[in-house]
């Protein structure tokens, strides 16, 4: 196919198919971008929490009367619900991953104030914590029950043992390729701290933190008022104990209200509602322009169909056949595309750049560009397959006829 | 000779019916992708209390470590400690008043039978937080400053609050059980809704006020939780009291300074207060006091969600590629109506008529494509709504207003314009009889 003529036939009428290209090239930068933003939220809502969560579901406890025991209170519950068959283990912490609040602090390798530390997220438990959790320890051992304390809401104990995520222990110690197990960090500028086991993974309470990864079991009971309860159930008993522990509690005891009962999907769920939002939002956008920039080449390759009925006519009657015409229409197409998609790539990278450096996005995926120009070709190449058609049937007889 | 027009503009709307419907659907449908963001980063970033936003200021003074700052670059705490909060309440109160506050929570118990006691937010403040912020009352008043400095249990309730207790009644006077502790409700709030809720926006910022309101200082002797963040950089031994002289902040400080002047003697107050503490020992970091007004404070804590900037450029980008795509349509159509335009020119007709013709035939499209993006933004607001059931607060942000109705059809009309422009400049430049001969 010659490129020549068309080429010198696209310069004739510009405006039209500088509309179309741009049209093309603005498709392409949201396109792109948006699938990057698309991507990254996929990925982050990918992520394991470290939790076996089909099968655990989570509540509040407040105590509200002035003078509860909570020490008995928790004990007497969790003794409850540890009985119930089909449970694997309870345990009553601050806080658990997904929740999108808790508590962080920063570990330093020296003790000592203004050392260099660096953050992780703590979940009080006790020895049954990683049962409860069902978080897989992959070196070193469970807190032994003797080793557990408890301390009062705002008492300043802590305790000098601690189960880390991998993540973070790798994070404190970059240079270690042994075990971490025995390893010390430095709580509050002065408290030692010493590994006793490494999970594989946990997460901390906030999917958006940066170092979401970085948590870490503390063997402590606390007797505040306020609990989070984490059960573990076998699989499949999840949704026939949920209701039925939220009943045996609210009774055992009225000095508090059981409140915010959720299974662990429900809390993930809820965390990354904006984010599946965004994805689902996103999704609509480019569908739709990508119909609403298909539907305009349709649209324009008609026009030019019908007013080149003539032309076509005269170029049957010389000999052209159907296939050429209809290759013709494809070939003004692909340039037209060619030029909006090498525009279309510019304008997304340097979209890209800006949602990089103004925003939480990470940089965009080498393939995307490519992919996406191959999207936008074909998009063209199927619009204009109808209009092209059309035009070969244009009959050589036309020629003959005056306008 | 406009009637005319018009009709000239429906038959050619109607010779070509898939055409036009195409254009007055990219016209809809961007400015209705447009219109829901605008309408939620309008809600978003709107102004809750317009008229006295420039004269309530956001306190911040630097309590944090010596050896970083709070915030890259060298931002100061968010919040102050309960010393500094206490301590600059009790220095301003004859010339500057100040509200000290932050949110907690109770559990309520309903004296009536059998009713489960639940729980509700609360918020821990001084009595001027109902005068300072505009805070408008149903039944009764505010508490005052002797109820504040006499620990009284007393408390304002939230009229969701007083209805779901005491029903219609006026329950001013009556009173409510807290965590087992009685508290005299001296009024009910009316309806009152402040989006976003600036006078405190360390949790979401869209969330609903509390349900009630009661003395700071009753809450503190009361040991009350903060719901809050609380951050802490120096260590600190156990129990509340080593927990009230520590350096955690966790408190939300505001001022009303109304004059540039009152402003000014303010900040040499706070010079001085901090000068003084650094004698005492604290503030280890350079003197770095902030004051934001109420929109320099929302702007500081980047209220508007980050997705929905993210969202608002990419609509913008959105409604760019269906204008594009409508002026390349009536383009295409004009210049395929070439011949009839260069009759009517040879004819006699001036360009000014053939521009006002086209210009009248865009505006149709525009129109009509300005209704279907209302109606779409409509439809577009109840997506989004659906697609964050759960997540209670965004019910508050996907509500169109008026003004969001005015400005959609500014935009439709203003795109129609503008998508018209260069196709109707095109058509008035055809010359007279140019096309008339056979090709």
């Amino acid at each position: 196919m010659e490129f020549g003529p068309i080429w010198r036939s696209l310069k004739r009428n510009k405006a039209g198919y500088i509309l179309i290209a741009t049209q093309i090239a603005v498709t392409m930068a949201i396109m792109i971008n948006s699938v990057a933003i698309m991507q990254q939220r996929a990925q982050d809502m990918g992520r394991p929490s470290g939790m076996d969560e089909a099968n655990i579901f989570t509540f509040s406890s407040t105590a509200f009367v002035p003078e509860t025991d909570m020490q008995s209170l928790i004990e007497e519950d969790l003794d409850a619900v540890r009985r119930l068959p089909g449970v694997v283990d309870v345990n009553a912490t601050n806080s658990f991953p997904l929740r999108q609040g808790g508590s962080a602090s920063g570990f330093a390798l020296e003790p000592g104030a203004g050392k260099d530390s660096i953050s992780a997220a703590y979940y009080f438990v006790d020895e049954h914590g990683l049962a409860a959790f069902g978080a897989n320890l992959v070196d070193g051992a469970n807190f032994a029950p003797n080793e557990v304390i408890w301390a009062a809401e705002d008492s300043d104990e802590w305790p000098g043992t601690a189960i880390v995520s991998q993540a973070f222990a790798k994070a404190l110690f970059p240079e270690e390729t042994g075990s971490y197990v025995g390893k010390t960090m430095f709580f509050d500028e002065s408290r030692p701290v010493q590994i006793v086991g490494v999970v594989e993974r946990l997460q901390a309470p906030w999917k958006g933190w940066e170092d979401v990864e970085n948590a870490m079991f503390v063997p402590l009971k606390r007797d505040a008022e306020y609990q989070r309860y984490v059960v573990r159930t076998e699989p499949g008993m999840r949704d026939t104990l949920m209701p039925q522990v939220e009943e045996m509690l609210s009774q055992s005891n009225k000095n508090r209200i059981i409140e915010d009962v959720r299974t662990m999907e429900d809390v993930r769920t809820l965390a990354y509602l904006g984010d599946s939002a965004m994805i689902k939002m996103l999704t609509f956008i480019v569908t739709l322009l990508l119909v609403i920039t298909g539907l305009g080449i349709v649209g324009l390759a008609s026009f030019n169909v019908s007013r080149r009925t003539r032309q076509i006519g005269i170029r049957r009657a010389l000999g052209a056949t159907k296939t050429q015409v209809v290759r013709y229409f494809q070939v003004e197409n692909f340039l037209v595309s060619g030029l909006g998609i090498a525009a279309g790539a510019v304008l997304a990278v340097a979209l890209n750049l800006v949602l990089v450096n103004s925003f939480s996005l990470r940089p965009l995926a080498w393939y995307v560009v490519p992919v996406a120009m191959l999207v936008m070709w074909s998009v063209g190449q199927l619009a204009v397959i109808g209009p092209a058609r059309r035009a070969s049937r244009v009959s050589p007889a036309i020629a003959t006829r005056s306008g | 000779m406009f009637r005319y027009y018009l009709k000239l503009g429906v038959l050619s709307i109607r010779a070509n019916p898939a055409l036009s419907a195409l254009m007055v659907a990219a016209i809809g449908i961007g400015i209705g992708a447009c219109m829901t963001i605008t309408t939620i980063h309008h809600v978003m970033s709107g102004n809750p209390i317009p008229h006295k936003s420039e004269e309530l200021y956001f306190v911040q003074i630097d309590s944090w470590s010596p050896d970083e700052p709070y915030d890259e670059p060298n931002e100061p705490p968010e919040q102050s400690t309960y010393i500094d909060a206490t301590g600059l309440y009790a220095l301003g109160k004859d010339e500057f008043p100040h509200v000290i506050s932050y949110k907690s929570g109770r559990v309520l118990e309903p004296k009536t039978e059998g009713e489960l006691p639940f729980q509700v937010s609360s918020r821990a403040t001084t009595h001027a937080f109902f005068r300072m912020f505009d805070v408008p009352f149903l039944h009764g008043a505010p508490w005052d400053a002797a109820a504040d400095d006499a620990l009284e249990r007393v408390t304002v309730l939230s009229r969701p609050l007083a209805e779901r207790v005491f029903g219609s009644d006026d329950p001013v006077g009556r009173s409510v059980v807290l965590n087992g502790e009685t508290y005299r409700v001296v009024g009910v709030l009316a309806d009152w809704d402040p989006l976003p809720k600036f006078y405190d926006l360390n949790n979401n910022p869209y969330e609903e006020p509390e349900q009630l309101y009661l003395p700071f200082t009753v809450a503190i002797a009361g040991e009350h939780g903060s719901w809050g963040n609380t951050n802490c950089w120096k260590p600190f031994d156990g129990g509340y009291e080593a927990f009230l002289g520590s350096e955690c902040v966790w408190i939300q400080t505001w001022v009303e300074l109304p004059t540039a002047a009152d402003k000014a003697r303010y900040e040499d107050m706070l010079e001085a207060y901090v000068e003084e503490q650094k004698a005492l020992g604290r503030f280890p970091r350079p003197m770095n006091n902030r004051l934001s007004d109420v929109e320099e404070w929302m702007q500081i804590e980047e209220v508007v969600d980050e997705d929905v900037s993210v969202l608002l450029g990419l609509a913008v980008l959105f409604l760019v590629v269906c204008l594009l795509n409508t002026i390349g349509l009536l383009l295409a159509k004009v210049m395929r109506r070439g011949k009839d335009i260069s009759l009517r020119r040879a004819l006699g007709a001036s360009k000014q008529s053939l521009f006002a013709q086209y210009i009248t035939e865009a505006g149709l499209i525009g129109m009509a494509g300005g209704l279907l993006g209302i109606l779409l933004t409509w439809l577009g607001l109840r997506g989004v709504e659906n697609l964050f059931t759960g997540m209670d607060f965004v019910q508050r942000l996907v509500v169109m207003d008026w003004s969001m109705v005015a400005l959609a059809v500014l935009l439709a009309v203003a795109s129609a314009l503008a998508a018209a422009l260069y196709p109707t400049w095109r058509a008035a430049n055809v010359t007279p009889a140019s096309q008339l001969r056979i090709q």
